[in-house]
């Protein structure tokens, strides 16, 4: 009975784990030498790392950013690294081309407020009254990037309004839709004979306004962004009538969509590009003269559009028979049930593919270059033309992809952030 | 209530023609339709008024006029006395070849590195990420441009290779990458050499009905034969066997230094390289992006089914997730090589002769005739994508989800 069997009476003090299995060693087992052949993979891929960044670090690092030509750079012997005068030296040319140079607030100004305008679309936690000044927006910034006199812009926001009062006024006397359309026509007749006119004749009296700027003046990262602001905003609607014409059931407004659609998918922007530099005024009235950096826009618009389309196509699909029956059961009409159920939820699937299609159209504006618009890689060239920076060519090239680069990313990173917060599943 | 004062078919006032739903689609139909015509009719009274002042009215003849320019890439006979039609087919095959290079390049690539995205290994997919961020991000046109200039600046030159000083020298005498394009050795078919083609493509009809009989044996006896080892046997050894009996009637000719350049062997412009680079290490970031989405679409209860049926992993992957992760990938896939296609259309930038280099190019500025070559440039574009498009859907067909 005395025997009693040992226990113990009190606790081991707690004994740390082993080294390998805490923190960093842990972590590298895991992660990067969990078995022989793994661990091989992992010894090449950083010793690959750490040589592409042994060759490009220094390069990087050791910069001169004073060089006023690149001869400077060669024949110092201080100067290993990049030779980044160049951009110091052309910064102003790679951001707006050949606006002139007391002008360049516009730019600048036009693309903070471009932020102002697209923060209330962008994030729904801002007051809804700011979406007025995103309305307004367009008109101020093609005011404030061509410039002239500012009863042009004025005059076509007014066409708005006898659109409006038009509508307003005439509903009663000669019923709904007769006013949609003689409003819509009196919009058209306005804007097509009255707004030069006027926009002159008030322009003589009260000359408020600021210099004009020739397209033929802009250049460089404004340039691409005005082509890729305007494409992505015009071709969004253009895109959700276009996918909404190819699920009609109605046959000639189908073939049609489609037609275009497929047309559009079919050739490269690069033919569309030539069709705006050298055929586009072949189609119009004779006499006409659109600008080229008008032309690029429209051409631009038709190609995103038709992307947009098949991706809001997809999205269209993608939503379950059921919606349409429950929109159809609830007595709405075609657009009222577009409008409250079909389209939000189809363009919240979407998202991803939008965001990728205004990604692609971003990084497409830079094929103007080779109808001889001046966009960053069209400025690269004549950069390389001038005595002082004949033959510089990775600090351009790198410099403009980081721009680019930036640019995207951040696009793709809210695409994440949308998805995120319209996520309604678990 | 809209039914209830509309007796159907009694009178028939315009208003209905708007308000009732059984006129109201043909109506808009109508409008639309007539709409369209007449802005077609439009622009072409506009383009026909146009032209007419510019005393060019739309004709097709300089197509049989000859082109009167030099194509340095081409793959069928051209000189600069051959028809401007001949130009285009050219240009064509150019673009058809980048395309079909470019293709298997990014579709090798792409999936590897989707692959390498899911790795467990930290640093690998790590990597993988920072190279499809990096891809994506920027213009291709950037990355052709910049490829171009790396071809140009940073090969050594011709002459580098010359004398004993040399301070650039062939890798085993055979392949010399300079600024002005590899050099690599080409064949050479001498008299015989057709038996020795013939047989091989024999044997790879063999292939394909050896793997046919290896299947039908298996699904009867359930055996299974080494058929990777057997194949690539068949593949190897006939047409080996028939280079010797033949005598040998293929050689290599292989690039020397002769004067200020190479001659001899195969000479891959720095233009073709470039671009093929440039747009496959593009797409493939693409392409990488619809494998890892393709993995991961599918279902972890499949692979464990599989597994739980006593598959090995081998066969779990090749049986049971890949022929369902090819039903998500293709689609996307099929689409990025229509995005190669088409934006091989760049190729301009760098100089090389494909078909927007050429009928939309020289031809197009040599003779004026703007809106013949964009219209021509355009129909071949829509022809190479609507082919590809069919290819696909002719696939999409095949490996759709059979619904019960």
């Amino acid at each position: 009975m005395t025997n009693k069997p040992y226990v113990r009476t009190e606790m081991l003090s707690e004994q740390p784990a082993p080294l390998g299995e805490t923190g960093v060693l842990k972590w590298m087992r895991q992660n990067l030498f969990p078995s022989i052949p793994n661990g091989i993979i992992s010894a090449i891929a950083i010793v690959a790392v750490i040589y592409i960044l042994m060759g490009f670090l220094p390069w990087v690092l050791q910069p001169s950013w004073n060089a006023t030509s690149l001869r400077q750079c060669i024949d110092d012997p201080n100067i290993t690294g990049a030779c980044w005068g160049v951009i110091r030296d052309r910064f102003n040319q790679l951001m707006f081309g050949f606006y002139p140079h007391a002008e360049q607030w516009r730019p600048v100004v036009a693309f903070i407020l471009m932020l102002v305008a697209l923060a209330p679309v962008l994030f729904d936690k801002l007051p809804r009254k700011m979406v007025w000044f995103s309305m307004i927006y367009p008109f101020l910034a093609v005011w404030l990037l061509w410039g002239g006199t500012i009863w042009g812009p004025l005059m076509v926001i007014a066409g708005f309004a006898i659109g409006y009062f038009a509508n307003k006024f005439l509903t009663d006397v000669v019923g709904s839709l007769a006013a949609i359309i003689i409003a819509v026509l009196a919009t058209i007749i306005w804007w097509l004979y009255g707004v030069g006119p006027v926009a002159t004749g008030l322009s003589s009296i009260l000359p408020i306004g600021i210099a004009e700027v020739k397209s033929s003046d802009f250049g460089g990262l404004m340039l691409s962004i005005t082509i890729g602001v305007s494409g992505i905003a015009l071709s969004l609607p253009i895109g959700i009538v276009l996918a909404l014409g190819r699920q009609s059931d109605m046959f000639i407004i189908k073939t049609l969509s489609v037609g275009f659609i497929e047309f559009i998918r079919g050739v490269p922007l690069i033919t569309l590009l030539f069709v705006a530099s050298v055929l586009l005024n072949f189609f119009l009235p004779p006499g006409t003269n659109f600008d080229l950096i008008l032309r690029v826009i429209i051409m631009v618009t038709i190609f995103a559009s038709a992307y947009m389309a098949e991706v809001i196509r997809g999205g269209l699909a993608a939503l379950p028979t059921g919606q349409y029956e429950a929109a159809d059961a609830l007595g709405l009409d075609y657009w009222q049930s577009m409008q409250l159920i079909i389209m939000p939820q189809a363009l919240k699937i979407s998202i991803p593919g939008i965001v990728g299609t205004f990604i692609g159209l971003f990084k497409d504006t830079t094929l103007v270059s080779i109808i001889g618009l001046l966009d960053p890689i069209g400025l690269v060239a004549s950069i390389q033309g001038g005595s002082d920076w004949n033959g510089v060519v990775w600090e351009l090239y790198t410099f403009i992809a980081l721009m680019f680069w930036v640019f995207t990313f951040s696009m793709s990173r809210y695409s994440m952030y949308l998805e995120n917060k319209l996520k309604t599943t678990h | 209530m809209a039914m209830a004062d509309q007796p159907a078919g009694k009178s028939f006032r315009l208003s209905m023609l708007l308000y009732d739903t059984r006129y109201r689609s043909l109506t808009i139909q109508i409008i639309m339709l007539a709409m369209f015509i007449i802005g077609v009719i439009w622009l072409l009274d506009n383009m026909y008024t146009n032209l007419a002042k510019a005393n060019k009215n739309p004709d097709f003849a300089f197509l049989s006029a000859p082109a009167g320019y030099d194509i340095n890439q081409r793959l069928i006979e051209y000189t600069s006395q051959s028809t401007n039609a001949r130009a285009w087919l050219v240009g064509l095959l150019n673009t058809l070849l980048v395309a079909v290079l470019g293709c298997t390049l990014a579709t090798v690539l792409g999936v590897s590195i989707g692959v390498m995205r899911l790795s467990k290994n930290w640093i690998v997919a790590r990597l993988m990420t920072v190279y499809i961020e990096a891809f994506r991000n920027v213009p291709v046109l950037l990355w052709i441009v910049f490829a171009m200039a790396i071809f140009i600046e940073e090969f050594p030159q011709p002459k580098a290779f010359r004398g004993d000083a040399a301070t650039a020298s062939m890798l085993w005498d055979s392949f010399a990458f300079t600024n002005r394009g590899w050099y690599t050795p080409a064949p050479v078919f001498n008299s015989g050499s057709m038996a020795v083609v013939a047989v091989f493509l024999l044997s790879i009809v063999g292939i394909f009905v050896f793997g046919k009989w290896a299947k039908a044996r298996q699904e009867t006896t359930g055996q299974i034969l080494p058929t990777f080892w057997i194949k690539l046997g068949i593949l190897i050894v006939p047409a080996l066997l028939a280079f010797f009996v033949m005598g040998m009637p293929i050689s290599l000719s292989y690039p020397e230094l002769k004067g200020f350049n190479f001659k001899g062997g195969l000479h891959l412009r720095n233009s073709l390289i470039a671009l093929c680079l440039a747009l496959s290490l593009y797409t493939a970031a693409f392409i990488a992006e619809a494998v890892r989405a393709g993995i991961m679409a599918i279902n972890k209860g499949q692979s464990e089914a599989a597994a739980a049926l006593g598959l090995r992993q081998k066969r779990v992957m090749n049986l049971v997730v890949l022929p369902q992760a090819m039903r998500v990938i293709v689609p996307p896939l099929i689409s990025q090589y229509l995005n190669l296609t088409k934006n091989s259309s760049l190729a301009i930038a760098v100089g090389y002769m494909d078909v927007t280099g050429t009928l939309g190019g020289i031809t197009l500025n040599q003779t004026g005739r703007a809106l013949e070559c964009v219209l021509l440039l355009m129909m071949t574009y829509l022809a190479i994508s609507l082919s590809i498009s069919m290819v696909m859907n002719l696939y999409n067909n095949s490996v759709k989800l059979k619904e019960r």
